[in-house]
């Protein structure tokens, strides 16, 4: 009789804590992932995780790294400093739309501009989660929420920013990809993009981010299969999904001259 | 890096830069504002002579969370700003009591509300001494009178910072800040790495649990927690590290009380008392928080009155008040907006204050 293999063990860059994430919800799939790279390159003990504010406040507990608590927003000023202390690190924040999108925008472009040798794993499920279910600058037009009510209208609430694109205008980022977390290819390649990104930090060329389309069952009104089909059939049309930026290693200091 | 100790003629900012290095600091994080951009500027110049880290942020937000971001990875860190910018760091100072992080906070504070201006001023004494955010926290507060104790203020401000695990802030004021006295600096010194066994960073597999820099305690016992051992801090800072100064009559019949700037008016008022008539001591907290509670109580009940002297519109007068609980007349001479009260003013108030007091 063969002898039975785990292909798959847990990763040992996530803790045993029981997540606190709604039914349907792909935080899990996203902490999985980012754990599974973690281990992957064996950095568990050099790397520092900054969580922010959102649904994902609690990263701190789930994965089995050093961990930093960031206020709402400010998360890539944190990950600048902790990487500016220790150029040795493995340094990533964990940020969700309204955190990156909203009230962090400033901090995110200048890290990116700056090309801040570190990775951002950015959430994007169009809405405030936890604060339970409001509008988001991500959130699509027409798209109902708790403070679109009558769905988003551009008169009032104008348009969903495209996170990736608009990084993508900056000399900074040496990888900014957007990857969706509805199938087991688009899943897979998310990890492809999540690996390419900490590779990148690990050969020291700046600034990586993946965006990562992600469900929100409870505040879309959806069960979670519905979610996922919302991800396929309406959020990619709007957030196309690509890699934007992948600068080769050793190219950091042409980065400026080439735009 | 020479051991010596050099006289130098140098302006207020620079005395605090410079005692940032000689005090350890190698990670500065700031954003420009009047009238301490000679900080900064003075931070991007020297630096890199002692391998440190100078980046300037996007805004004060940033900044004061680069601060909280490289004290969590166990740097000696530093900030400076004025007014408005202290403002826009008070979550992040929050967050940093709650996290129970040290570092170093500079104010040359200046006029306000809003905008304000540049000029001098002492208005922010309630946001130094309780306003650092929201929440029970506290920020142990320095008021330095000169350039030579900007200087040394700071430099020492980092080791009480990690004494404490607390913020320490420095208070000054725009003219500090701008003006320029001989100061002998303290020597740069390699430090070894302040220690923090709680701070983030690489280490060897299975050479310890893993660390978490938080301030979210959802448990209310774990949140109590977290402001009793903050306020036992306090307690202990007050009980090592209340300073202050007096200057004058050893007989005084009225006691003068100011900080910073305003001291240095009021030094020259007990120089010439005689022309006031009455005999003036002045006492002078080098820590407004923790505050110098015990001398001041003790002098109110052996003089006719105090007069609080300072660049507000009755601040720091409250802390003399709680210190007296009325054991004798408190009176203030307060001034704002960049206006200051000249020696002859402050020798009128005097007199107005001792003959009300019937001394």
């Amino acid at each position: 009789m063969a002898e039975a293999k785990l292909i798959n063990p847990y990763p040992d860059a996530l803790t045993e804590v029981e997540m606190r994430y709604c039914p349907g919800c792909t935080h899990g799939t996203a902490h999985r992932l980012v754990a599974e790279v973690i281990d992957e390159f064996g950095v568990r003990d050099r790397t520092v995780a900054v969580a922010t504010v959102g649904c994902s406040v609690y990263a701190y507990e789930y994965f089995n790294t050093d961990s930093v608590q960031a206020s709402h927003g400010r998360g890539p000023a944190v990950a600048t400093a902790i990487k500016r202390v220790h150029p040795d690190a493995v340094v990533f924040t964990y940020q969700g739309d309204g955190d990156l999108a909203s009230i962090g925008m400033a901090e995110i472009v200048h890290a990116a501009a700056r090309g801040e040798n570190f990775t951002v794993i950015f959430i994007n499920n169009a809405v405030f989660g936890m604060t339970q279910g409001q509008m988001a600058p991500t959130t699509l037009v027409g798209q109902r929420t708790t403070t679109s009510p009558r769905g988003r209208s551009t008169a009032e609430a104008g348009w969903p920013i495209r996170v990736c694109e608009l990084l993508d205008t900056l000399d900074g980022p040496a990888y900014i990809a957007r990857e969706a977390l509805s199938t087991p290819q688009r899943i897979r390649s998310a990890k492809r993009s999540i690996r390419r990104a900490f590779e990148l930090q690990l050969a020291g060329e700046g600034f990586s981010i993946v965006e990562l389309l992600s469900t929100c069952p409870t505040w879309w009104g959806m069960d979670p299969l519905g979610a996922i089909r919302h991800i396929e059939d309406t959020m990619i049309e709007h957030y196309p999904l690509r890699v934007f930026r992948d600068r080769p290693a050793g190219q950091q200091e042409e980065a400026g001259s080439d735009a | 890096m020479s051991e010596e100790r050099r006289r130098v003629f140098i302006s207020g900012n620079e005395a605090t830069a410079e005692g940032g290095i000689a005090g350890g600091c190698r990670h500065f994080f700031g954003y420009p504002i009047t009238p301490q951009n000679k900080i900064p500027e003075y931070m991007a110049e020297h630096m890199p002579e002692v391998g440190g880290v100078y980046l300037q942020a996007e805004s004060e937000v940033a900044a004061i969370n680069m601060v909280y971001g490289a004290s969590a990875a166990g740097a000696r860190v530093m900030t400076t700003s004025s007014s408005p910018g202290i403002s826009l760091m008070q979550e992040g100072l929050s967050y940093m009591l709650g996290a129970e992080l040290p570092a170093v906070i500079v104010n040359m504070v200046r006029g306000g509300p809003g905008l304000g201006n540049v000029a001098v001023a002492q208005s922010d004494y309630w946001l130094s001494t309780r306003g650092a955010g929201h929440g029970d926290g506290r920020c142990i507060t320095l008021t330095p009178y000169s350039v030579q104790e900007l200087h040394d203020f700071t430099a020492r401000a980092f080791e009480l910072a990690d004494r404490y695990q607390n913020i320490v802030m420095i208070l000054g004021d725009a003219i500090l800040a701008s003006m320029m006295e001989p100061c002998t600096l303290i020597p740069r010194t390699e430090m070894p790495p302040p220690d923090r066994p709680y701070a983030v960073g690489p280490h060897a597999p299975g050479s310890r649990e893993r660390n978490i820099i938080n301030s979210l305690w959802v448990d209310f016992d774990v949140m109590e927690a977290v402001n009793i051992r903050n306020e036992e801090r306090y307690a202990r800072a007050a009980a090592e590290i209340t300073e202050w100064d007096e200057f004058g009559s050893d007989d005084p019949q009225v006691l003068l009380c100011a900080y910073g700037i305003s001291a240095r008016i009021c030094e020259g008022a007990v120089m010439r008392a005689e022309e006031a008539g009455v005999r003036l001591r002045l006492l002078r907290p080098k820590t407004v928080f923790p505050f110098p509670t015990a001398p001041i109580r003790e002098w109110s009940e052996r003089v006719g009155a105090i007069l609080v002297v300072e660049l507000s519109m009755g601040q720091f007068v409250e802390d003399v008040r709680l210190a007296v609980e009325g054991r004798c007349p408190v009176d203030l001479l307060g001034r704002a907006g960049g206006n200051m009260p000249s020696v002859s003013d402050v020798l009128a108030k005097v007199r107005q204050v001792a003959a009300k007091a019937g001394v």
